[in-house]
């Protein structure tokens, strides 16, 4: 399931993990399951409220689905550092899909170190999140 | 859950900086870590199977790495610090989200987090107002776990200044 360390070079690209289209069900159980009960992201009314015209999906979620790209590619206690910057909203039906690519390879701490470059798009080619992880290869 | 008008102005919510915005103690619990795995559709055995989570090396169900930012949602007021700060939260973005990993925490070990208000500024001339926030989880060694930081953005499209 995870990679060959001496194998990833400057440039290693992750495998893509493109993920069904976002549901309101999905919205609502992620609410439940994150505990991230902004009504913004389940509630029409309330996203109407403020002007929107529907509910759109935690930014988190995303975070959350870019998370599986990085513990599928690498055990979850390689990674020393993830952080995101989300630059678009998901709306209901999206379909993100995450990459990741090998920007650097270095030591820091004496551990050999890979920097991931990280993004989830959506079809219409949305950038919804830019960011980046570290993740320990020896 | 409030939907409050916006009211503050930056320079009047600067003066929340350095602000706690809690210290409270919790655990991952095993079935809230099922049901989070399900809902993102993580299929690895070692997030819902103890047997797969112990023979990859974790004493319990390995809590997912972004999962830590919603336990720091349990706090006991949840988002009262937006609502004290006037803070509509209708009109609130997520903007960034960070994590640095210390090690793995795991389902039923109790977790303290301490979290505060880091920085308060704006930008676009006061439509978009920024707020950054600190949390530090510690184990109950009190040895650090992870250390998040947040920066949220409240949309401010008729300026409530």
């Amino acid at each position: 399931m995870t990679v060959a360390w001496q194998d990833v070079t400057e440039g290693t690209e992750l495998p893509e993990l493109a993920l069904p289209p976002i549901t309101r069900a999905t919205l609502a159980l992620f609410a439940g399951a994150s505990g991230d009960h902004n009504p913004i992201h389940i509630d029409r009314d309330v996203a109407e409220s403020a002007g929107l015209a529907d509910v759109f999906a935690h930014g988190m979620l995303s975070m959350a689905y870019l998370g599986r790209l990085l513990t599928g590619w690498a055990p979850q206690d390689r990674l020393r550092s993830y952080e995101v910057r989300f630059g678009a909203i998901t709306p209901v039906h999206g379909r993100p899909v995450c990459t990741g690519t090998v920007t650097r390879i270095g030591e820091i701490g004496g551990e050999r170190i890979a920097d991931l470059d990280l993004r989830v798009t959506l079809e219409d080619g949305t950038v919804t999140l830019t960011g980046g992880a570290r993740v320990a290869l020896t | 859950m409030t939907t409050s008008t916006s009211t503050g102005t930056t320079m009047q919510r600067q003066r929340f900086i350095g602000m706690s915005t809690g210290t409270f103690e919790t655990v991952a619990e095993r079935g809230r870590l099922r049901f989070f795995a399900e809902v993102i559709g993580d299929a690895d055995p070692i997030r819902t199977d103890l047997a797969a989570a112990r023979a990859a090396g974790y004493d319990d169900l390995p809590v997912p790495p972004t999962f830590l930012m919603g336990l720091d949602a349990e706090r006991p007021d949840g988002f009262g610090y937006l609502t004290e700060m006037g803070v509509d939260l209708r009109h609130v973005l997520h903007g960034t989200q960070a994590f640095d990993y210390h090690r793995v925490a795991v389902a039923n070990e109790p977790l303290t987090y301490r979290s505060r208000i880091d920085d308060v500024f704006e930008k676009s001339g006061g439509a978009l107002q920024f707020i950054v926030r600190t949390v530090e989880v510690r184990d109950a060694a009190d040895a650090p776990v992870a250390d998040l930081r947040s920066t949220i953005i409240e949309r401010r499209p008729r300026s409530a200044a």
